[in-house]
């Protein structure tokens, strides 16, 4: 599976870029971002992201879909 | 007619404010959210928004759709500043007209407490000593769901 992952806050500046294209070969989001964490070194568990796909929240039980675009949001502090 | 943007320059609240006049409005009330020099104990000179701008624009959209629903307004706008900005600059504004004070008063409250729990923008505080760094609220657990 491909996808797209758009990082943001700490998770961009761990990642080092704003996006990037991961080739993997599962569709949960828990084992990509398990995977993700992994290679850049994240801080945050799990419980303390929330999961978008393609543009809108989603669950961390979302199917996910070949192509999809997937970012895991740090808590926000807008305002 | 988009009520909520995200925007990289200065914030023109005279021209919002003008937005929310209608005949039917004998109340505006509106909110200013400005970069403080200090931020839990620390000098701070000056910080930076980061958004995920798709979702935060939708986002900020529903936030303002439920505000129509729940409160007797008539209008709404809402910005939010993205990029470098400096002490005192104006960071997000929010303003309702309604027929009526009171819900012109609750539906600001409500607005402006929704974005900064839910819409995707986060706040990069530099300060005067040199460090900086992403606030992330409280660091404790966040919903991992929205309406499934």
């Amino acid at each position: 599976m491909n996808y797209r992952i758009l990082y943001f806050a700490a998770l961009r500046d761990a990642a080092g870029c704003d996006s990037e294209q991961v080739a993997i070969d599962t569709t949960d989001a828990r084992q990509l971002y398990a995977e993700l964490r992994e290679r850049h070194g994240f801080a945050f568990a799990p419980a303390h992201l929330r999961v978008a796909v393609n543009g809108e929240f989603a669950r961390w039980d979302r199917v996910l879909n070949d192509g999809d675009e997937v970012a895991f949001l740090p808590p926000v502090s807008g305002g | 007619m988009k009520v909520f943007f995200l925007s990289e320059s200065p914030i023109d609240a005279a021209v919002l404010a003008r937005d929310l006049a209608h005949t039917g409005a004998g109340a505006c009330v509106t909110f200013e959210g400005r970069v403080r020099d200090r931020n839990a104990g620390r000098a701070v000179c000056g910080l930076a928004y980061q958004a995920y701008a798709a979702l935060a624009e939708a986002e900020g959209a529903r936030i303002v759709a439920e505000a129509m629903q729940q409160f007797p307004i008539v209008d709404v706008r809402c910005i939010h500043r993205v990029g470098a900005l400096e002490i005192g600059d104006l960071a997000v504004w929010v303003g309702v007209s309604a027929a009526h004070r009171d819900a012109a008063f609750a539906a600001c409250r409500y607005l402006i407490d929704e974005i900064k729990q839910r819409v995707p923008i986060w706040k990069k505080e530099s300060y005067v000593d040199g460090e900086s760094g992403w606030l992330h609220p409280d660091n404790s657990p966040v919903q991992s769901e929205v309406g499934g």
